[in-house]
């Protein structure tokens, strides 16, 4: 039973994954996009789409055009979604708090619209639009992972997605932490001034991370969707987008710890599934646990007050040259 | 070497005329509209002046509709009243939702308590005050967080949420009626003890006049009190308010305190003057959107009437719209979301102006 524990601990970490290493890159930029939510709902339903009408359209399907396709239109839907949040807050110099709320209004919507229209559109009985085949192709595993048991079971039953997403996080890791762009990238989240006066473009930075970044948490979306569940239906993702966004902070804005941090948030999610003898109510007071363990993270950090561990020194404020 | 300039650059405008800025929100607004009936176009080939007459009905068709509007704007507004002292001193209180929430469980848990053990008018007091107590607190545990080490507020009021919701999902369940059902039901449906009494037989008056008094109430502390003073010293800057004798934890902690029982006050008045029942969706978002209402207003509170007007009547006018052309119910979000968008940006016309470069002496 553990072992199933960790596998399903691992599919249900790594929507928060995408969504928190998006999320990490967009933060370290200075811009604190609250609008992670309706992101990857974007980011869901865009694939979602796309595979769609390449599963109804044509007869015989190409194993590598269904995964691709849903892809680029996951990346797409989140990709406008980002640019979106940037052109209001980097451009315009909006509020970032309220653009990031609007944009999860918005993303939510759009998410749950055409999830509605799609199914009313196959005329199913259940209130979801299924996507077996393309749910399949994403869901192909290493063939040897059968032989292999228990690890097998655990670290080699998935998708390639699950992969992708730790790929990226180390990746995204490796570039914030050892390369220039990454020093630039973290100069402008820390002060935007300084690196303005260093000769770094401020709005560049902060658009590609901003982009970058929800095109990544977009991901998670399309992951929870095709792979993970297999099946659209309406508000079916939750509010996983703001557990993202706590890992954010638990992963003290390292995009490798939240590696590790996006297996205890989803062993934390499913865990009362497996506390049993406590009834159905006591389950809805243990689902509290990744939020109060977040708190506690939070808490601890701004107390011991250690450099590396605090939110990038101008996160949340708009950057305008003239106000220095 | 010659460097290559940018035909424009932006300048901060000092001040613009107050109809002006008005004036650029208005048009902001239109162009909103005329977006979103581009939008509700494609998606139902109908024509827009159809959609904004469906939308109109949404809200003004009928005396019910008017009612159910005023009600809607009032607990909107309450709750975007709460979270303007907060934004003012720069505290980004997202936590109202759970604070509203859990305000409305204190109230729900009196109504199933306390059935019998006093009269209905001296229950729904202690409602009231048990109401503003739990969000008060729900709205405190961060403040001092803050102010006592700088704990990110935004974050910590964020995960607050979800701890009421869980709460209030974990009480859904213990108290369901039948049991199993996970769901409360209303409460005290016969005797109605607990139930705010409709006045002049309009069961949401009481609901809209408390509102009211709350918003010139709120008008008058954050313009006129001391404490209001305080307070947008310290969002203005917390350096120049420590310097100038401002005791500045005090008023992070006052002030969330007020912000948190205000949200519980529309907690009270969801479960005690609404709903007569709660789950965990019972506050259904407003807690985010009178963010955006507040900060839409300029943290005015008579502007804020305006504002959530705005908002209550879009989301009843497209949700009429959903229903009438078998659109489904989110299309008033994203109808929310493409106005909100453009508002938001239409504050950078207020607030900054666009130059030609090199023009800049003519200017003068």
């Amino acid at each position: 039973m553990f072992a199933a524990f960790l596998q399903r601990a691992i599919m249900q970490g790594i929507p928060l994954l995408y969504g928190s290493t998006g999320e990490i890159i967009t933060e370290k930029s200075g811009n604190l996009n609250l609008g992670i939510p309706g992101i990857m709902y974007v980011g869901g339903i865009s694939g979602v789409i796309g595979a769609f009408f390449y599963e109804h359209f044509s007869p015989a399907m190409n194993p590598f055009l269904a995964v691709l396709i849903p892809f680029l239109c996951s990346l797409v839907g989140s990709l406008l979604m980002g640019l979106i949040y940037s052109f209001l807050t980097v451009t315009l110099r909006a509020n970032q708090n309220v653009t990031g709320l609007a944009l999860t209004t918005f993303g939510v919507g759009i998410g749950n619209f055409f999830g509605g229209s799609l199914t009313r559109l196959v005329q199913s009985e259940v209130p979801s639009v299924s996507l077996p085949k393309t749910s399949a192709f994403f869901k192909t595993s290493l063939p040897f992972a059968k032989n292999l048991g228990v690890i097998g079971d655990i670290f080699f039953s998935h998708g390639f997605m699950v992969y992708l997403a730790i790929l990226i996080a180390l990746v995204a890791a490796y570039i914030l932490k050892r390369t220039r762009v990454g020093l630039h990238l973290r100069a402008v989240g820390e002060s935007p001034a300084t690196a303005d006066a260093d000769g770094i473009n401020v709005s560049r930075y902060k658009y590609l991370a901003t982009c970058i970044g929800s095109m990544i948490a977009g991901l998670g979306g399309l992951y929870y969707v095709v792979d993970y569940v297999g099946v659209w239906s309406n508000d079916g993702f939750g509010d996983r987008g703001w557990l993202a966004i706590a890992l954010v902070i638990f992963a003290v804005w390292r995009p490798n710890s939240a590696v590790l941090g996006s297996l205890l948030f989803g062993g934390l999610y499913i865990v009362h599934n497996y506390i049993t003898g406590f009834g159905v109510a006591a389950q809805e007071l243990f689902k509290m646990t990744p939020y109060v363990v977040t708190i506690l993270v939070l808490i601890i950090t701004s107390i011991r007050e250690k450099r590396e561990s605090q939110p990038p020194q101008s996160l949340g404020l708009s950057y305008f040259r003239e106000e220095r | 070497m010659k460097m290559r300039e940018p035909l424009f650059h932006i300048a901060k405008r000092r001040r613009m005329d107050f109809w002006k800025a008005w004036l650029i929100r208005i048009v902001a607004v239109l162009f909103a509209l005329v977006v979103s009936g581009l939008v509700s176009y494609l998606l139902t080939k109908t024509n827009p002046i159809e959609i904004y007459q469906t939308m109109w009905k949404g809200s003004f068709k009928n005396a019910r509709y008017i009612w159910n509007l005023a009600q809607g704007i009032a607990i909107l507004l309450c709750v975007s009243l709460a979270v303007t002292p907060a934004f003012k001193m720069r505290f980004w209180n997202i936590g109202a939702e759970g604070q509203a929430l859990i305000g409305g469980l204190v109230a729900a848990t009196c109504m199933l308590k306390l059935e019998g053990a006093m009269p209905s008018w001296l229950l729904i007091l202690v409602m009231l005050c048990g109401s503003m107590l739990a969000g008060a607190i729900w709205g405190l545990v961060p403040a001092v967080f803050k102010a006592k080490w700088g704990t990110n507020e935004t974050l910590f009021t964020l995960m607050m949420n979800y701890i009421a919701i869980q709460i209030v999902s974990y009480f859904t369940y213990i108290w369901a009626v039948p049991a199993g059902s996970g769901k409360i039901g209303i409460i005290n449906q016969k005797s109605q003890i607990g139930w705010l009494p409709a006045l002049f037989g309009q069961k949401y008056l009481i609901n809209i006049l408390v509102v009211l008094a709350v918003t010139v109430i709120i008008f008058v502390y954050l313009k006129y009190s001391k404490h209001g003073y305080e307070l947008s010293v310290v969002g203005e800057s917390e350096n120049t308010a420590r310097y100038i004798g401002i005791n500045v934890k005090k008023v992070i902690i006052r002030t969330m305190i007020l912000s948190g029982a205000l949200c519980g006050l529309a907690g009270f008045l969801l479960v005690a003057g609404t709903d007569h029942t709660i789950d965990s969706n019972t506050v259904a978002g407003r807690g985010f959107t009178a963010i955006m209402v507040s900060w839409l207003a300029k943290f005015n509170p008579f502007s804020m009437i305006l504002t959530s007007l705005l908002i209550v009547f879009l989301q009843r006018g497209a949700g009429q719209v959903a229903t009438d052309m078998g659109l489904n119910e989110s299309f008033s979000d994203i109808i929310t979301g493409i106005i909100i968008f453009f508002i938001i940006g239409c504050e950078f016309f207020i607030n900054y102006q666009i130059k030609r470069t090199g023009r800049r002496e003519e200017s003068k």
